[in-house]
């Protein structure tokens, strides 16, 4: 196991650091430990399943930031083959808070768009932390309109804090960038799937996330205000997270139960980050399943679909017009 | 009786209340203290004469200096509000919707109606900010999106006056996804050739300018009017710096290519009336409303 781990995780860390001192002494010494390394393996799977199966909504939030947690790019590499990255936004920015490019899914050309949050420091300045600015959601946009112009598919990866609250990026028109990415992914010519992997952050995460499937990963979260944010406004007090995020229902079955998401995708035991591989494999397969159901549709009908779903969000009964 | 006299009841009740000035014939301008006679400050459409500061106006006394006149039709009008979440911070949502409604005489916090500007069959939607700051949730989606659709099958232009804080926390979401709705049904609007006028008020910031607000086709803002996508606190927090002078106000944005142009709430009437003509290529309007300066 990693040596980064979040709070409650700390249980399980330090049986799998058991494990590994274990399998480390059996190795050097040439001693068979195996009956203990098994016992313990046992013990940390079955206090994993424990722990997971009543984690509160704040310790999901915690497992949906996890730094050891699959990005975007992670899932690039592990889904589709044959990437080639496209960037910059042709007018100003080449910002990487959002990436993406063309790349093969079963041999099946897309256009893969997403956030990328980075790892180590310097990364992560890079990557704005996941943060786009407007030049960023431009940037999407041309990407969009390039799936549009060759007929390619958009799988798109969301996993950001929210758009980034700086000077520049008010300068730049940052509502405008995300309203008007809303407005044309609610008519772009070609079928759109788009996952929220991690962190679905207001704003900032919407603004690549209107499509005919929505999906959010087991252990990701989705809000409309981070929940720092929400307890900072009504509660004066930024501590009172872990309320906040009770408060909204940020988690994939509350979400799936207010029908604003098609479909949870399983995680591997204790989350993506503990069985990568396995993660990717879970995803496949939903992706292949949901991808083949949007392109069975006609252009127009896909349109229309598209439409009545956005429509369905928070409709409500009306006895006139 | 002019519908101006008719309107100077209500107006100098509620600004009484919120100011707590003193009953009595005068009243003070919020910017500069100066001491105006309400009559005249209610003839200058709450503008201060003296440093043209614009008052906050109720989205109900908005449609009624903008339109001909009150024979407005309202359009969903009896949509109701949905506790999705039972959601409880240091008060209950349901709570506060009462608060809110007897707060601002509105059930919701957007009106939308069918009127007329100098005679031109509009549809028009204001924001009420008195109401739980003006925040959009599902009704204030779904009302647009009726709004909209009212202007899809009758061939009418959209214009609408925003002041909000944003997304609405309470309804989790739901109210994020409120922000792709409205888009989508502007973007249907778009391809009917219909003319959306988005007219930007003090404060207009969030999910609310992130979607709707900033989708005109002609983007008026009023005066000095806040608008931006993150508040002016969060920003200051992230980026630890002083903020610019002028910073997320109207003429800041005007200056950055955000805006088409900034117009005094009493010419307002008359200058969305002239544009939307032209954009549906009828003759140039005249003022059909008594002469307010």
């Amino acid at each position: 196991m990693s040596k980064n781990f979040v709070d409650f995780e700390r249980p399980i860390f330090e049986l799998e650091a058991k494990i590994d001192a274990l399998q480390n002494v059996s190795h050097e010494n040439d001693v068979n430990l195996n009956e203990d390394i098994t016992r313990l393996k046992e013990k940390s799977r079955q206090l994993t399943a424990s722990l997971f199966s009543s984690l509160t909504p704040h310790q999901v939030l915690k497992i949906a930031r996890h730094p050891d947690r699959p990005y975007t790019h992670d899932y690039i590499q592990g889904l589709f083959t044959d990437f080639d990255e496209l960037q910059g936004d042709r007018f100003t920015s080449s910002g990487s808070a959002i990436i993406g490019g063309i790349a093969r899914f079963d041999k099946q050309p897309i256009l893969v768009i997403g956030h990328q949050k980075g790892r180590g420091t310097k990364q992560k300045i890079h990557h704005n932390f996941g943060m786009p600015r407007p030049d960023e959601y431009r940037k999407a946009l041309r990407l969009f309109r390039l799936a549009e112009q060759f007929h390619l598919p958009v799988i798109s990866f969301i996993d950001t804090p929210g758009a980034y609250p700086g000077i520049k990026a008010e300068r730049h028109n940052q509502s405008q960038a995300i309203a008007n990415n809303l407005k044309v992914l609610s008519q772009l010519r070609v079928p759109i799937i788009c996952i929220v992997i991690g962190e679905g952050g207001s704003g900032g995460a919407l603004a690549i996330g209107v499509g005919d499937q929505v999906l959010m990963l087991q252990y990701s979260v989705y809000s409309v205000i981070s929940p720092e944010g929400c307890a900072a406004i009504l509660w004066k007090d930024a501590t009172r997270a872990s309320e906040a995020a009770q408060a909204m229902a940020i988690t994939a079955p509350h979400i799936k139960a207010l029908n604003l998401i098609d479909d949870i995708v399983p995680e591997p035991l204790g989350g993506a980050h503990r069985d990568v591989a396995q993660m990717m494999q879970n995803l496949k397969e939903v992706l292949r399943h949901k991808l083949a159901q949007v392109m069975h549709y006609e252009c127009d009908e896909l349109l229309n679909v598209r439409y009545q779903r956005l429509m369905s969000y928070g409709a409500l009964q009306s006895d006139v017009t | 009786m002019s519908w101006l006299t008719r309107l100077l009841p209500s107006v100098s009740s509620q600004s009484e209340q919120r100011k707590g000035v003193p009953e009595g014939v005068w009243s003070k301008c919020d910017a500069c203290s100066v001491t105006l006679y309400r009559a005249e400050l209610a003839r200058q459409l709450h503008v201060c004469p003296k440093c043209g500061h614009h008052h906050k106006l109720s989205a109900r006394q908005r449609l009624e200096y903008f339109l001909d006149d009150v024979n407005y039709t309202e359009i969903a009008s009896t949509l109701q509000t949905v506790d999705w979440l039972k959601f409880k911070d240091s008060r209950r949502y349901k709570d506060r919707l009462t608060a809110a409604k007897q707060a601002s005489s509105e059930n919701e916090a957007l009106i939308a109606v069918k009127g007329r500007l100098c005679r031109l069959p509009i549809v028009v939607v204001a924001f009420e900010f008195n109401f739980i700051a003006g925040s959009m949730g599902a009704v204030v989606g779904e009302r647009f999106v009726h709004a909209v659709n009212v202007c899809l099958k009758e061939k009418l232009p959209l214009i609408c006056f925003s002041t909000s804080g944003g997304a609405r926390m309470q309804e989790g979401l739901v109210s994020l996804m409120q922000m792709a709705k409205v888009s989508a049904a502007l973007a249907k609007l778009t391809d009917h050739h219909l003319p959306f006028i988005s007219v930007l008020l003090n404060p207009t910031t969030g999910g609310v300018s992130a979607s709707l607000a900033m989708l005109g086709d002609v983007i008026i803002a009023e005066p000095n009017a806040l608008i931006g996508f993150a508040g002016p606190r969060v920003i200051q927090q992230t980026v630890g710096e002083v903020l610019p002078e002028g910073f997320q106000r109207s003429e800041f944005l005007l200056k950055h290519g955000a805006i088409d142009m900034i117009v005094d709430r009493r010419h307002l009437r008359m200058r969305i009336a002239s544009i939307v003509a032209k954009l549906i290529r009828q003759p140039e309007p005249t003022d059909t409303k008594t002469a307010i300066n």
